[in-house]
């Protein structure tokens, strides 16, 4: 038998952890993308409201879902820094001439090799942006009517945030690094569950990049487009 | 016709023993065959090293012939060199050009701590091996020779994994210092044969523990291993391991 803690603390194991909990990351952030794409409606924020009066109406079930979210993301990051931290104590001695890639089939590029940076700028933006809509839409956020009931204006925060450049630059920043999260990351959980033929690999692994970049500009699109509706 | 001849200059990482700190240091070797193996340019630099009462390059090398695995360095941040499949043994100095500064280092992982100057210690590979490597044979009569059927193209594949030298270029080439190409190629042969079923569960159980035991890395699917592979075995090797592992989580043996 393999006692699952030690099944789940082996080399395997932990990109099991880290391939499963990534892959939900990845259907939660295509779900978040398809329900902001209305605001790309020029309706004046009427169907982006609505969407989120959506989320308002489930109650409490909001929260669990937010709370398992959450845990999602913090077993991601944590299992993610311990497992690059191990693979730094691998090598504790670097070398002089850094590694060059022999070509090939190698995925050897700056995607690859920067994981944990790209992750941890993603834990940071993560903070921000859950303080910048998710906070403040209680704090600060206006009342509107949606369908005859009353709701908060989700739509004037995040159309008044867009009017700033820095904010902008900043969801357009987060946005490219994610980009390059997921460039290595889409192939990466299917190739860590043995979920990979050497007949797919190269196609995973184009695909990957073809989903990083559409949904990177599905994201930092809104941003753009807002600021220069505004302007 | 003359032959032309080139000079190459070293940067040698040198240290004395594995407790002793090393630096690099410089030599140039001059009047080159450009069709001497990299290990054959060494051995001309050591013979004058010898003769001015200097230490000696301390290298490994075996068969010469690109199928032992003993040789094997970094030259100028890839293993075994620039050329694709080949070991340094059979790395000829017709590959550079003349005037090269050539940088050597020793492969770099905790688990293969420098022995001496380029010569590094990997018997964890061999406590991976006998963690699970194997299959237990029966003593008594011997068995007729093909009374397991076994048909071409799983004897051709797990013959591909097979291949596997055990030089160590992948942990050396992975910036995770990760065995998983090793491994994934030991594993995936056995279990890719009848002979290897009894202890398929047990083995990579096994080896892939004693591969965290040893301090190598965690596999992040880059995949230089598979470009730097003397003997390009190829990432579905790990990808097979993982299936294997999976197998193993959910098996009751
Ligand atoms: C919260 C901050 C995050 C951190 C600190 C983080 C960190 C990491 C690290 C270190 C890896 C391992 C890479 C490797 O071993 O090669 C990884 C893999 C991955 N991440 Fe993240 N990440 C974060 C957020 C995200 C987000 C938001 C998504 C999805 C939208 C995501 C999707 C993935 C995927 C799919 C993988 C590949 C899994 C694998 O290699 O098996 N990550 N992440
Ligand atoms: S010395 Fe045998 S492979 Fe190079």
């Amino acid at each position: 038998m393999l006692p699952l803690k030690r099944a789940l603390s082996s080399p395997i194991g932990r990109k099991f952890v880290m391939s499963i909990s990534g892959i939900a990351l990845v259907l939660f952030v295509i779900v978040h993308l398809l329900g902001n794409l209305t605001l790309y409606i020029p309706d004046g924020g009427e169907s982006f409201n609505r969407y989120a009066a959506g989320f308002e109406a489930l109650g409490p079930m909001l929260y669990v879902m937010e709370l398992g979210l959450l845990a999602v993301i913090l077993l991601h990051a944590f299992w993610g820094i311990s497992t690059w931290l191990r693979n730094r104590r691998a090598r504790p001695e670097r070398y002089a001439k850094s590694i060059a890639t022999k070509g090939g089939g190698s995925n050897l590029n700056i995607a690859s090799r920067n994981m944990a940076i790209t992750g941890s700028f993603l834990f940071f933006f993560l903070i921000i942006h859950v303080w910048h809509f998710r906070v403040r839409k209680e704090t600060v956020g206006e009342k509107t009517t949606v369908n005859g009931q009353e709701a908060t204006d989700l739509y004037a925060l995040v159309v008044g945030s867009f009017e700033n450049p820095a904010w902008v630059f900043f969801y357009t920043l987060s946005m490219v690094v994610l980009a390059f999260h997921l460039r290595h990351g889409f192939w990466s959980a299917l190739q860590s569950l043995g979920a990979m033929k050497p007949r797919w690999s190269k196609q995973i692994y184009a695909f990957g990049l073809i989903f990083a970049i559409l949904l990177a500009l599905g994201f930092l699109g809104m941003p753009i487009y807002l600021f220069l509706a505004a302007a | 016709m003359a032959q032309e001849t080139m000079t190459v200059h070293l940067k040698v990482w040198r240290q004395a023993g594995p407790e002793e700190s090393g630096s690099f240091q410089n030599y140039t070797a001059e009047n080159v065959n450009p069709h001497m193996s990299f290990l054959e340019m060494l051995d001309v630099v050591n013979e004058d090293l010898i003769h001015k009462g200097e230490e000696p390059i301390e290298f490994d090398s075996d068969c010469r012939e690109g199928i032992c695995g003993t040789c094997g360095f970094v030259i100028n941040g890839q293993a075994h060199g620039e050329e694709r499949g080949t070991t340094v043994c059979q790395l000829h100095m017709r590959s550079f050009s003349d005037g090269d500064t050539i940088v050597i280092e020793p492969w770099r992982a905790k688990a293969f701590p420098v022995i001496k100057d380029l010569v590094v210690d990997r018997r964890a590979f061999d406590r991976i091996i006998a963690a699970g490597g194997y299959v237990s044979v029966g003593t008594g009569p011997k068995p007729d020779a093909n009374s397991i059927k076994v048909g071409k193209d799983v004897s051709d594949q797990a013959f591909d994994s097979a291949a596997c030298i055990g030089c160590g270029a992948c942990v050396a080439a992975c910036p995770n210092a990760s065995a998983s190409l090793f491994t994934g190629a030991k594993i995936t042969q056995l279990a890719m044969l009848p002979q290897g079923h009894p202890e398929r569960t047990r083995r990579v159980r096994e080896m892939v523990h004693q591969m965290q035991e040893e301090g190598f890395g965690n596999c992040s699917n880059i995949g230089e291993c598979e470009a730097v592979c003397p003997k390009e075995i190829s990432l579905s090797n790990i990808a097979k391991m993982k299936r294997e592992y999976l197998r193993a989580m959910f098996s009751d043996s």
